[in-house]
């Protein structure tokens, strides 16, 4: 019988058994136990299934409100959260995916093409991840090899000769630390991208929707606006890279994670990250459609701002932007 | 038969405090020994092997501009901590201790001089440092010498060893690479050349940014240069990696650097390619250059456009 009604549970949440997650679970098991029960006995307990739903949605705010960097990480991490493709196919009207360097490979960790937005002609980029086993490894993780960077900026140039808005949904641990990889110049193709973004003359709008994974996320995230989830990550490295280097353990993760000021608050008080999007109560894998409708809003405000602005000057203010990062004395 | 009795050899035991403190050096690679004066002289390259010994950014200067024409640039920028980054020891105290090791105030020395008598902005990175780590002064000092040599029309000689991002500043380390490589645009757009030098080692962000943009890229021998550190990739792909993985000849092979050059024969490359380059460009505008306005107010009055496109014009 409860096998049962764990089926009618969300799915997440049976997925995620994260510690911070239980008392929410532990609510959510209460309430369907007593309406089997009501239901089983005929038992009218409306009125108390109701206060303790209530309380489920109160738990959850809490939760969410008070979640430590390391829990944010796996909140971003989630296997449930929506990626790339979840948002293109729910935010664009049209989508033709373009592949190829045109000198080595198609990377799957990278997915890129011609998008409408309502209406409104838009390149998009971003990285992808697998949902699956079979697609995870398709996918590489989401960690691109060169031709990924190179596939993004071949079809950035595109969208710069024909006066094209550029999104680009950042999402990946980092790039793919690989024998090929590194043969093929993996630190050439990131380094490249970065300047060639910098000179771009169409508005760059980047959104990291899930982990902000170092060089490998910065090397198609060079955008007159950059924005991030709630629940979205933003790191020269791992937390768990970090803790091995400089705490010599693994296990110092969420102690590292606190450290590197990796949230969206942090990043927004450094400058980073211009904004912060507001997910919907859970995260994003809660509720994806409405994260969806969210994103969607936001990126057609965004594209906004640039209507009016010459092509000199979207590549002076991005520049600009760059340039007065860092914080230092003397 | 006292005579016959004598040992063959006579041992000297010394005891290893009895030796002078660094006079002799046994190299690390073929365990010959070495005069340290000889192995200094050498460019901290043992003469019998050629391995080459980390050398300091100052040393490297020296060995590379002609004597007294070297000025140093923005040398008192510091890193304020913003993070206010603590692991098993404060980031400010790892700081203070790097500054009072190696006398630098961060990782890398920025300036111009002459390189045979061609002008030459310079930045060299200094191992020693928090392992050559780029944080917010790093990236500020770069993006400044790229800046002054657009401003002087100079080409810019950046010489790299490096860990990679400095993770005590994390994401402001990060963007470091973004604008370094920004910045490095607007130079190639000028038509300077800009030479990187990669020595032992050169990796992480350092390398996915201003050290792989070179419109000539020289590489020392043997250097440990690259994206992701071996042991990651190790531990990714659970694989030995081949012979020589990332070292210059291996990068050199994959067509990722122009040339390996021997650090005694760097000074002489390097005129060779900034005169070939430069050769063919319009004589210089602002011939103003011994003047000492290169320590520059606000570092925002380089930018402007309308300066660039007078120069431009000019250049036209």
């Amino acid at each position: 019988m409860r096998r049962k009604d764990t089926k009618n549970k969300p799915k997440s949440i049976m997925e995620m058994g994260f510690d911070f997650e239980k008392p929410i679970l532990e609510l959510q098991t209460k309430i369907a136990e007593l309406k089997e029960f009501s239901e089983a006995n005929k038992i009218d307990m409306s009125s108390e299934i109701d206060s303790l739903e209530e309380k489920l949605k109160e738990r959850k705010g809490e939760v969410y409100q008070n979640l430590t960097p390391w829990q944010r990480i796996q909140i971003a991490r989630h296997p449930a959260r929506p990626y790339t493709l979840d948002y293109i196919s729910r935010i664009m009207d049209e989508f033709k995916e373009l592949h190829g360097d045109r000198r080595f490979a198609d990377d799957k960790a990278i997915v890129a093409g011609m998008a409408k937005l309502d209406g409104q002609n838009v390149m998009v980029i971003g990285h992808q991840k697998g949902r699956d086993v079979k697609e995870r490894t398709y996918r590489r993780f989401g960690m691109p090899n060169p031709e990924g960077y190179r596939k993004a900026l071949r079809i950035m140039k595109l969208a710069e000769r024909f006066n094209v808005p550029i999104i680009t949904f950042v999402d990946t641990p980092g790039a793919y630390p690989g024998v090929g990889a590194e043969e093929r110049g993996q630190a050439e193709a990131i380094a490249v991208n970065l300047e060639e973004m910098s000179l771009l003359k169409v508005p760059v709008i980047v959104v990291v929707i899930g982990e902000g994974g170092s060089g490998g996320a910065l090397g198609i995230g060079v955008g007159n606006r950059v924005l991030i989830l709630e629940y979205a990550y933003y790191s020269v490295i791992s937390p768990e890279g970090c803790a091995a280097i400089l705490w010599k353990s693994g296990a110092e993760a969420p102690r590292a994670a606190d450290a590197l000021k990796l949230t969206g608050k942090d990043l927004l008080k450094l400058g980073v990250v211009d904004d912060i999007i507001p997910e919907p109560a859970g995260g994003a894998h809660n509720d994806t459609e409405a994260m969806a409708k969210t994103l969607k809003a936001t990126l057609l405000n965004e594209l906004k701002r640039f209507k009016s602005m010459s092509p000199e000057e979207i590549v002076t203010s991005r520049y600009e932007k760059f340039r007065n990062l860092g914080v230092y004395v003397g | 038969m006292s005579l016959f009795g004598r040992p063959k050899y006579s041992k000297i035991f010394i005891k290893k405090k009895d030796i002078p403190q660094g006079l002799w050096e046994k190299c690390k690679n073929c365990q010959e020994i070495i005069h340290k004066r000889q192995l200094e002289e050498n460019l901290l390259t043992c003469p019998k092997c050629n391995f080459l010994y980390p050398i300091s950014a100052a040393a490297r200067i020296a060995s590379l501009v002609d004597e007294g024409t070297f000025v140093e640039i923005n040398g008192e920028l510091r890193s304020s901590d913003p993070l206010k980054f603590v692991d098993s020891k404060p980031y400010s105290q790892r700081q203070e201790s790097s500054i009072k090791s190696t006398g630098l105030n961060d990782a890398i020395i920025t300036g111009w001089g002459t390189i045979k008598s061609i002008e030459t902005a310079l930045g060299v990175m200094d191992f020693s440092f928090m392992g050559g780590s780029m944080g917010s002064v790093v990236g500020e000092k770069v993006t400044r010498l790229v800046e002054f040599g657009i401003k002087r029309e100079m080409p810019v000689v950046v010489i790299s060893a490096s860990g990679g991002a400095r993770m005590q500043e994390s994401t402001l380390s990060l963007m470091q690479m973004a604008k370094t490589s920004a910045a490095i645009g607007r130079l190639r757009e000028k038509n300077l050349p800009y030479i990187s030098i990669l020595t032992n080692p050169t990796t992480g962000g350092t390398t996915a940014s201003f050290a792989s943009l070179g419109d000539v890229i020289i590489a020392e021998p043997k250097a440990l240069i690259g994206f992701a550190g071996p042991r990651v990739i190790q531990q990714t792909i659970k694989q030995d990696l081949p012979d020589g993985f990332q070292k210059s000849e291996f990068l050199l092979e994959h067509g990722l650097v122009d040339m390996i050059v021997d650090r005694k024969d760097m000074r002489d490359t390097l005129h060779f390619i900034l005169s070939f380059l430069i050769s063919g460009r319009p004589a210089k505008k602002n011939e103003n250059v011994g003047s000492q306005s290169a320590k520059r107010g606000s570092r925002n009055n380089g930018s402007g456009t309308v300066e660039e496109l007078a120069m431009a014009r000019s250049i036209n």
